[in-house]
C-alpha cells in the first residue's frame, strides 16, 4: 500500500541530510527577525516560544513514524533519528534563550523558577530526559544496547507528554492550539498501546486472505 | 484617531517612551482574541462611536453618560508605567481624566464602598466572544475599593499618544490604575456600579490562586507560574541588550498609594 512514489535508494541519505537543514530554518530565520530587530513586541519571548512549538512539532513527529508505518504501510524510519534530534536541538535553543536571552543569566532566578513552578520544572525534565536519547541516537550505541535501546528510547513517550503539558500549563488560557498538542500526544501515546493487537490482527487477516487464495487456486 | 486636546499634569514618568507602535500592536484584549497581535489585527470591526456609559448603583444621581459628554471633561496627559501581571511593562502616555470627577456627578451614597466595571459584549463586532472557543465568560468585570477610585492617580482614558484610543487598546474608553496590574485597567467600559460589596473581577474568578482583587504590582509576591521580581520592558534592548528590569513595589507609586493599604498583608491580599 504505497501512498506515496518510493525514494530511491541513493536519496536516502540526502534527504536525511536536507531534513536536518530545513528543520533548523525557523530557528534560523527567527534568530535573524530577532537579531535585526524584526520580531514584534516582546522580541525574546516571540524567539523563545517560537522555539519551543517547533520543539514540539519535531516531537510529534517523531512519534508519528510508527503509526504512519503500521497504518499506511509508509517507511519513514529513516527520519525518525533526525526528527528526534532536531526536537533535541530545539529544546535546547529554548532553555538556551530562556536562560541567556529572557533571564539574562539570573542564575538564582532561573535555578528558583526550575525548582517552584511546575511548568518549568516539567519542561526542565523533558529537557534532562531527552539527553540520554541523543547520546544514544548513534549507530553504536543502538548495536551496543540492543533491546535495552528500545527500552530507554522509550521515554520519548514521556518527554512528548511532558512537553504538550508544559505548554498547555504556561498559557492563562488553554486555547485550541495548546488543546491541539495535547490531543496528537494523547492520540500517538494511545496508539502504542492498541498497536500490538492491531499488529496481530492485521497480520491474520493478510495470512488468512493468502491461504484463502491458495485453497481457490488449489481447488481451480 | 483623532487628535485630543489635553493639558500636561504632574503625572509623568520620567523614562522612555514605550513607541506607539508597540503601545498598539502588543495587547491583551480577549474579546478579540488571546494572541499579544490578536487585538490589532481584529478590531477593525469595532465601533467604538456612538457610546454610552452607564453610571449607577448606589449614587444619588444615577445616569448615562455620553461619549461627547466625557471628551469635554478637562482632559490631562498621563505618563505612566503600566506592568502586565506576565511580566512585562511599558511607558505610556495615557489621555483622560480622573475617574473622580466622574464619580462626583453621581453622587455616591455613603453606603458605597466598592465601584464595578463592565466591559461591553459585541460579539458580531469581537471575534473572541464569539465562536466555538471562548477563553473567559462575557463581559469582562472588574472592581476597585471606592477609595482607590477615588486616588489621584486613577483615571478613565479615552486616548493615547495625544489621540483618541485605538481600539485595541480598549477604545472609546477605558480604565488606568498605574500601581496594578494591567488586567486591572479594563477596557470598552460600558458600565461603572457602585456597590457596597466586593465586586467580581474576571481574571480573580477564572483563577484566584493566581489573580487577586487587589492585583498591586508587587515584586515581593510572587504569580504562582513565574516571578514577579523583574519585567520586561517591551520596545526596549532588543534581542541581546538589557530589558530586563526590576518591578518597583507598587510599580514605582508606593508614595502615593502604599498609605491605601498600610493596615493590610499583602501576601494575603495580593
Amino acid at each position: 500500500m504505497a501512498l506515496v512514489p518510493a525514494l530511491p535508494k541513493r536519496f536516502h541519505g540526502p534527504s536525511v541530510w536536507a531534513l536536518y537543514a530545513l528543520g533548523l530554518i525557523p530557528a534560523a530565520w527567527a534568530f535573524y527577525l530577532g537579531a535585526t530587530g524584526r520580531l514584534p513586541g516582546n522580541a525574546v519571548k516571540e524567539f523563545e516560544h517560537l522555539l519551543g512549538l517547533w520543539a514540539l512539532r519535531f516531537l510529534v513527529a517523531t512519534l508519528t513514524i510508527t503509526p504512519l508505518r503500521d497504518l499506511f504501510g509508509l517507511n519513514w524510519l529513516r527520519y525518525r533519528r533526525a526528527l528526534g534530534l532536531l526536537a533535541f536541538y530545539y529544546v535546547l535553543m529554548h532553555f538556551t534563550a530562556y536562560m541567556v536571552l529572557d533571564q539574562m543569566l539570573r542564575i538564582p532566578a532561573i535555578v528558583a523558577d526550575i525548582a517552584r513552578r511546575p511548568f518549568i520544572t516539567i519542561g526542565m525534565a523533558a529537557l534532562v530526559m531527552l539527553i540520554p536519547l541523543a547520546l544514544t541516537s548513534n549507530n553504536w550505541s543502538i548495536r551496543k544496547l540492543g533491546q535495552r535501546w528500545n527500552k530507554l528510547h522509550r521515554l520519548a513517550y514521556v518527554i512528548a507528554a511532558a512537553g504538550a503539558l508544559h505548554f498547555a500549563m504556561a498559557v492563562k488560557v488553554v486555547g485550541p492550539e495548546q488543546m491541539l498538542y495535547i490531543v496528537l500526544v494523547t492520540l500517538l501515546l494511545a496508539w502504542r498501546a492498541v498497536r500490538t493487537p492491531f499488529l496481530r490482527w492485521k497480520r491474520q487477516r493478510t495470512a488468512g486472505a493468502r491461504s484463502h487464495t491458495a485453497t481457490q487456486k488449489a481447488a481451480g | 484617531a483623532a487628535e485630543l486636546k489635553a493639558s500636561g499634569s504632574r503625572y509623568k514618568v520620567e523614562e522612555t517612551l514605550t513607541p506607539e507602535k508597540d503601545v498598539t500592536t502588543y495587547n491583551n484584549f480577549y474579546e478579540f482574541g488571546t494572541g499579544k497581535g490578536d487585538p490589532a489585527a481584529n478590531s477593525g470591526g469595532f465601533k467604538p462611536a456612538p457610546w454610552r456609559v452607564k453610571v449607577d448603583g448606589l449614587v444619588g444621581k444615577p445616569r448615562e453618560f455620553g461619549l461627547e459628554e466625557l471628551l469635554a471633561l478637562p482632559l490631562e496627559e498621563r505618563t505612566y508605567r503600566m506592568r502586565c501581571v506576565e511580566a512585562w511593562s511599558m511607558v505610556i502616555p495615557w489621555v483622560g481624566f480622573p475617574l473622580a470627577s466622574l464619580l462626583d456627578k453621581v453622587e455616591p451614597l455613603g453606603s458605597a464602598k466598592y465601584v464595578a466595571f463592565e466591559t461591553v459584549v459585541r460579539p458580531e463586532e469581537m471575534p473572541g466572544q464569539s465562536g466555538y472557543f471562548q477563553p473567559l465568560p462575557w463581559p469582562y468585570r472588574e472592581g476597585l475599593r471606592l477609595d482607590e477610585a477615588r486616588h489621584p492617580l486613577t483615571i478613565l482614558s479615552v486616548g493615547l499618544y495625544g489621540k483618541t484610543l485605538p481600539n485595541q487598546n480598549g477604545a472609546p474608553i477605558r480604565l488606568v490604575v498605574p500601581w496594578k496590574y494591567g488586567f486591572k485597567g479594563i477596557k470598552s467600559i460600558v458600565r461603572i456600579s457602585l456597590t457596597d460589596t466586593p465586586p467580581p473581577c474576571t481574571w480573580n474568578l477564572a483563577a484566584p490562586d493566581e489573580y487577586g482583587f487587589y492585583a498591586n504590582v508587587n515584586p515581593a509576591v510572587d504569580h504562582p507560574r513565574w516571578s514577579q521580581a523583574t519585567e520586561n520592558r517591551i520596545g526596549e534592548g532588543g534581542f541581546f541588550g538589557s530589558n530586563r528590569r526590576d518591578t518597583l513595589a507598587f510599580n514605582g507609586y508606593a508614595d502615593d498609594v502604599a498609605g491605601l493599604y498600610s493596615d493590610m498583608d499583602l501576601r494575603v491580599n495580593f
